[in-house]
């Protein structure tokens, strides 16, 4: 097991992991072995494996964590939570640091943020995800150039029926509305 | 049999294939669909990186338009599948979200009791409620000789208590020697095809793309079955671009499941949706179809 240290700063770091992802309590289980790490398909590409983020955030190391591009590279394949010897949900604690992370502005190296946004942004204005409404906003707000790479793409997606020019939406809008506007309010996020 | 269908956001558009053959199939089987009415968005994985009260909330307003009448609740792709099972079983494992959740749909003059629901992937009702019997009886067109890897990607088989193995899953596969189809040992069949890695990290999307093309040619795959539409997109739409950036190429039809039950059935490929691909099926179709016919004739 990770051994906790008593500091109060770190422990308070490892209280709002807890608190923030269900049935992360088990997090204190890590025994380092790594099996997430080894599993994870996008594990190249991240600062900090699981396994070494976890030691981490063992060790109070809030900031260094917390701006990580780790958890944004984690597009929840759930390998790693099925092979936890210790039952970790890891992949719920990758999504309660994504949300710690954006509530303290320490994102700036993933476009994932802004394709999060985005595509919540529609669902709220529509009901209902609107593919040529993200691909054309994301791309034109946080990489321009590759929309050009993409115009082949989006045409041949176009002429097979597969992208809608007009975004569709539900009729109940604003009871969708009402129960977004609660939960942000019972969840301290209004 | 009568389900609450939860077609998702892709199947309206961008997997219509997916969408026209489930239904084909669903019928040829007996499957009632009642589309769920006014269905929004289940927010896919963007919504729960953010807020995931919020995220929950907005799942659970369409558990809660499940008619009283129906306890299933059926979605073919595997995002949508997920975070419906996923909130209902948050529901019902924690009191705190429970409250909290109940509490915002009941300010938009819903409810929903944890655990009413049964989600389920459509893999799991053609397999276990129609069963290898009825689903021998339909075959028109058996799929003889033609080699079909099975692919399930990750959230329909992972993490929670599934329908079948989280490491190797054989139901998709099954299914599909009850067609008459050669099942590849697919060795990737669970790996993860990169999801929306495709618009924020093209190196790092196309290296998880370019392993699971490659296995399926390596095996003598004549094409990749699908069951999630975000596979479906990135083995599909970008694979050309996934071959020229490793200085490749690839021609690996990559089709949804049901299509290819749809053929099976004796179904026409237009009723099913076929054309929409990008690296076109119908040369492979065009072929299986031929040969069915020139054995009837002889």
């Amino acid at each position: 097991m990770i051994t906790m240290p008593t500091d109060e700063r770190s422990l308070t770091f490892l209280d709002e992991v807890v608190a923030d992802a269900p049935g992360a309590e088990r997090i204190v289980h890590c025994m380092q072995c790594g099996s997430c790490s080894g599993s994870c398909p996008n594990g190249p590409d991240m600062e900090y494996t699981p396994r070494t983020l976890f030691g981490l955030i063992a060790a109070g190391q809030r900031d260094r964590v917390l701006s990580a591009n780790t958890m944004w590279c984690c597009v929840s394949c759930y390998a790693c939570t099925t092979r936890c010897p210790q039952n970790i949900p890891i992949t719920e604690i990758m999504y309660a640091l994504k949300r710690l992370s954006l509530r303290e502005g320490l994102t700036a190296k993933t476009d994932a943020p802004a394709l999060a946004r985005t595509f919540t942004g529609l669902l709220e204005k529509y009901g209902r995800s609107f593919e040529f409404g993200l691909a054309s906003r994301y791309y034109l707000f946080n990489k321009p150039m590759a929309m050009l790479k993409l115009g082949p793409l989006g045409l041949s997606m176009f002429t097979r029926g597969r992208m809608s020019l007009v975004p569709a939406k539900i009729r109940q809008l604003d009871q969708l509305h009402a129960i977004i506007k609660k939960a942000r309010e019972l969840g301290g996020t209004a | 049999m009568k389900y609450a269908y939860f077609p998702g956001c892709s199947l309206e558009c961008s997997s219509a294939a997916y969408d026209v053959s489930v239904r084909k199939v669903a019928e040829l089987l007996g499957i009632g669909l009642a589309e769920l009415d006014d269905w929004n968005c289940c927010g896919a994985t963007e919504f729960f990186s953010q807020d995931e009260l919020v995220a929950c909330s907005v799942v659970a307003r369409n558990l809660a338009l499940v008619d009283p009448g129906i306890d299933q609740l059926v979605a073919p792709c595997a995002a949508c599948y997920l975070n419906l099972k996923k909130t209902d079983h948050l529901m019902t494992e924690d009191a705190g979200m429970n409250a909290k959740i109940s509490e915002a749909l009941s300010a938009g003059g819903l409810s929903y009791q944890a655990g009413r629901v049964h989600v389920r992937h459509l893999l799991d009702v053609i397999y276990t409620d129609v069963g290898e019997a009825a689903i021998r009886e339909k075959v028109k067109r058996p799929l003889t000789g033609l080699r079909v890897a099975p692919y399930y990607g990750c959230q329909v088989v992972r993490p929670l208590d599934g329908f079948d193995d989280t490491e190797h899953p054989v139901k998709l596969d099954e299914l599909f020697t009850w067609v008459g189809a050669e099942v590849v040992d697919y060795p990737l069949k669970t790996h993860c095809c990169g999801g929306h890695m495709t618009q924020i990290s093209e190196p790092q999307a196309f290296e998880l793309i370019r392993r699971l093309l490659d296995s399926a040619v390596d095996r003598r795959a004549d094409m990749i079955l699908c069951m999630c539409p975000m596979c479906q997109l990135n083995l599909d739409a970008y694979q050309r671009q996934v071959a020229s950036h490793f200085h490749t190429r690839f021609d690996m039809p990559i089709v949804f499941f049901t299509q290819m039950l749809g053929i099976a059935f004796g179904l026409e490929p237009k009723e099913l949706g076929f054309g929409k691909e990008i690296v076109g099926a119908e040369p492979v179709i065009r072929a299986k179809l031929e040969s069915t016919a020139s054995t009837s004739t002889a």
